[in-house]
């Protein structure tokens, strides 16, 4: 090989800086399609179905005709079926990570949890539609309900809880375990006072993401068979119900029918007459504005987390 | 004894007393603790315990070659024909699809946010990544279905308007962020040191991204793309809203087609009585679909092990 | 035949100040680097040894907030290296660089040692068969891996890894060769074999090492430069330094009472 002259060293660079720029060019354009993708989806709501997005929407039930049908027993539904998710799948998830960091023995038992925990987050969620469909709908009776619905849905996210209390309670120096050990707390005692307090916001983080993954979810609640036209709420305890004289118990409503915001979307964009294309946009956007909303509040936590972190 | 000692002594039995209480709460905490974290455990087993023992009601009726082998899937009609290959078609067809814009796309972003975004750029992207990620894919279906299919509509004027090739593109589109997240980490944990290396060599920043950080990062990148295919496998709504549900054994991806996860969706929204054989074919399908991310996953994790790193 | 005493110039340092954002690193640094010797950088940990080596191939150019000021000239063309004109790709096109760590790249053996030259653009199978046999010979590591070309290198020992290093530089013939503590990482034998080798190396490229250990400065180098806190104390033949040095804290340092 001859050597370089400078001028071919200098033709090499730049060609070789030239590519660099395409290549970074094509980064930014890859990127922008991304933000473009949430702008468009955002702003194609927003004008297909501002004409829908009035109090009354929010305060009607679903309809045979496109313009009076809301989203009334669809928001209700969400937030009954999130508390219940949320109510079983944090002191699950949180409970399982905080003995996966601070109870576990390094076994054989601990590592199939570990595996296990790892693989069920790569199962496809209609997977757990399935799984609840045996499980919770007919060998447990309890049927198609707000119940039913709220347990798949912790089923499916608890890998992302324990996986985040585990990073927040493994960020947590262990001085502040052999402090409080040293004073004679016993291992609950440190993990009832210290670790759980601190571990807090970043369990929150994951909580919080892992509810934002749920809300949007339709396929796990469409295998369990949940009815698509529901024109009632479900009972408010101890109102009087339909039947002469009853009143609702207090926990009546968890097996009560219901829908679902995703669900009420899905329903719309699959009928043929494209006027419920308007109550599609409109209800998507209502629906992306629960999710952005919360996945940018986990982003900001965990941002606010960083940095004011200093042990 | 003194009246001194007298008053000791239970002093002492008192505290051993409130010890052995302590240790045996500790121990029940522990057991409540570890009962949380085999829930897990359980959740896999139920899933297999679930799907195994209606697919073998399923395979009493149906034998496993015409299973296997059949063309045509039509269990619910009275000439049924049980062909899993067509469902399987179907998945293989979007998931190609989406895969081939997710890798390229998701690869590019990741090799521009580690090796050529300043860091402000990368702060501000990766969270917008998220956003994007957390969109519920049902909001996905609506996007693919009343944007990109009419889009596509324009450029290819024979395109129907349930296809399995904008249902791939928006799944692509929406796997972008795992991708691109998980690959970005494998390469932000090559050390500094290897770009050094080629950077004194007189490399550019694209040629020492392909020549040494893909290759030191190949591990972690082929875990992202595991995780992709995971995803497109079991993807539903998308394919639900956008790709049409007739089944349809076909490799053309301009034509609409079931896949398995939306005829799971399509049997659960009729009303089939529990114990029919309708009925056990969406936990067939279901097993079908998890043998087929567990393939993957194992597949994924063969690839991590046999390009383990070596630094 | 060199019959004068005094070498040509390679390089040469005029009033080079170095600063990571706000913090001066390098102070006023002079000195020369002759043609086809090994100069040595002595002086205890921080003292910006390693910075002054880094900025010889633009090293600092990859991290955004550092800033060169003054000259680096580089002979025969008397090039300033620092120049913002000056692309920092050429200048690392002519300087090759040995690393502290080992560090070479998840490749083949013969990958790594022909990096440099595809970096170039030469693809011929023939010229880079030759050139990777050339270096790997030049790198005395030849007949070690002459059967296993093949093989991944992050599999090779560690002074092999680091003489692969050597070697993967010297494939592109550079007019300055950079060490920065390059036996820091390795046992005993490996270091002597190193040593060896940048004593036979001088005879084609010019060598500037960064060392920790004064001893194997004593051993290697020709000229020798003292620096601490950022700034160049006393530079000179390295048997001058070590015998009779000028300034009282090259003395100290050399004699163990400091760092």
């Amino acid at each position: 090989m001859q050597p370089l002259t400078t001028e071919q060293v200098r033709a090499l660079i730049a060609k070789g800086k030239l590519k660099d720029t395409l290549f970074q060019a094509l980064g930014i354009i890859f990127l922008a399609i991304g933000v473009a993708v949430i702008v468009l989806l955002v702003g194609d709501m927003i004008i297909r179905g501002s004409e829908r997005l009035t109090l009354d929407f929010f305060m009607n039930f679903a309809s045979r005709r496109a313009s009076q049908a809301g989203i009334l027993s669809a928001w209700v539904g969400s937030l009954l079926v999130m508390l219940v998710t949320a109510l079983a799948a944090v002191p699950l998830g949180v409970a399982a990570g905080l003995y996966l960091e601070e109870y576990a023995k390094r076994n054989w038992v601990t590592e199939i949890i570990e595996i296990n925990i790892t693989n069920l987050a790569a199962v496809p969620s209609i997977v757990y539609g399935l799984l609840s469909l045996g499980i919770f709908v007919y060998a447990f009776g309890f049927g198609q309900s707000i119940l039913t619905a709220g347990l798949t849905l912790a089923l499916l996210i608890l890998p992302i809880v324990i996986v985040s209390t585990r990073e927040a309670i493994r960020s947590i120096p262990a001085m502040i375990r052999e402090g409080s050990m040293a004073v004679g707390a016993t291992r609950w005692q440190t993990c009832r006072y210290h670790i759980i307090p601190y571990a807090m916001p970043g369990i929150l983080t994951g909580v919080i993401i892992g509810l934002a993954r749920a809300i949007g979810e339709t396929a796990p609640i469409i295998t369990i068979g949940a009815l698509t036209f529901i024109a009632f709420l479900p009972p408010v305890p101890f109102t009087a119900t339909g039947a002469e004289g009853a009143t609702a118990g207090l926990f009546d409503w968890l097996m009560s029918p219901f829908t679902v915001m995703p669900i009420q979307i899905f329903n719309w964009t699959s009928r043929p007459d494209p006027a419920f294309e308007v109550n599609a946009a409109a209800a998507g956007f209502v629906l992306m504005v629960m999710v952005l909303s919360m996945n940018g509040l986990a982003i900001w936590l965990r941002y606010r987390l960083r940095k004011n972190i200093k042990w | 004894m003194t009246a001194n000692n007298a008053s000791d002594l239970p002093q002492v039995s008192d505290r051993l007393a409130k010890n052995a209480m302590r240790n045996v709460s500790e121990r029940i905490i522990e057991s409540i603790l570890f009962a949380a974290a085999a829930v897990s455990v359980l959740t896999t087993i139920g899933i297999v315990y679930v799907l195994v023992s209606e697919s073998i009601h399923f395979f009493q009726n149906v034998s496993i070659v015409d299973f296997l082998t059949d063309t045509q899937w039509t269990p619910l009609f009275d000439d049924a024909h049980f062909g899993i290959m067509v469902l399987i078609s179907g998945t293989l067809v979007s998931s190609a699809v989406a895969l081939a814009v997710a890798i390229p796309m998701g690869t590019v972003i990741a090799i521009y946010l580690s090796e050529f975004a300043h860091p402000k750029v990368r702060e501000t992207a990766k969270p917008i990544l998220e956003l994007l990620g957390g969109i519920p894919t049902i909001v996905f279906g609506y996007f693919a279905l009343l944007m990109v299919t009419p889009l596509l509509q324009k450029v290819f004027p024979e395109l129907p308007g349930f296809s399995l090739l904008s249902a791939g593109l928006v799944m692509g589109i929406m796997i972008v962020p795992y991708i691109a997240s998980l690959s970005e980490d494998a390469m932000r944990a090559v050390p500094m040191s290897m770009r050094e290396g080629s950077y004194a060599m007189g490399a550019t920043k694209l040629y020492t991204a392909i020549h040494v950080v893909v290759p030191a990062a190949i591990s972690g990148l082929a875990a992202s793309y595991i995780l992709g295919i995971s995803r497109a496998v079991g993807e539903t709504m998308i394919l639900a809203v956008a790709a049409g549900m007739q089944p349809n054994l076909t490799w053309n991806p301009a034509e609409p087609a079931a896949t398995i996860t939306s005829y799971i969706v399509q049997v659960a929204l009729g009303d089939l009585p529990h114990g029919s054989i309708g009925y056990q074919t969406i936990f067939a399908a279901g097993l079908t679909l998890l043998l087929i991310t567990l393939c993957f996953n194992i597949l994924g994790q063969w690839l991590r092990r046999r390009f383990r790193e070596a630094y | 035949m060199q019959i004068h005493d005094q070498p040509q110039l390679k390089a040469e340092a005029r009033n080079f100040n170095f600063f990571y954002g706000e913090a001066q690193a390098l102070k006023k640094i002079n000195m020369p680097i002759y043609d086809k010797k090994v100069t040595a950088l002595i002086g205890p940990s921080g003292c910006g040894k390693s910075t002054y080596l880094r900025s010889f191939n633009r090293m600092h150019d990859l991290y955004p907030g550092n800033r060169y000021e003054g000259e680096i000239r580089f002979f025969p063309d008397n090039t300033n290296l620092l120049s913002p004109e000056v692309d920092p790709i050429e200048v690392r096109m002519r300087v090759g660089m040995v690393f502290q760590k080992p560090n070479p790249f998840p490749k083949t053996i013969y990958e790594n040692v022909a990096y440099g030259l595809r970096v170039r653009g030469e693809n011929n199978k023939r010229v880079l068969d030759d050139k990777v046999e050339q270096a790997l010979r030049g790198a005395a590591i030849w007949e070690e891996v002459k059967d296993r070309l093949q093989d991944l290198a992050p599999n090779l020992s560690g002074g092999q890894q680091q003489r692969l290093c050597i070697a993967r530089a010297l494939a592109t013939d550079p007019e300055l060769l950079l060490f920065d503590e390059p036996t820091s990482a390795l046992d005993p034998i490996a270091t002597g074999a190193i040593e060896e080798l940048v004593h036979e190396l001088k005879k084609r490229v010019t060598i500037l090492i960064v060392t920790h250990n004064m001893q194997q400065a004593a051993r290697v180098s020709d000229y020798t430069a003292y620096m601490y806190l950022g700034e160049m104390v006393e530079f000179g033949k390295t048997d001058e330094i070590f015998i009779k040095p000028k300034d009282k804290r090259t003395e100290d340092y050399i004699t163990g009472r400091m760092g």
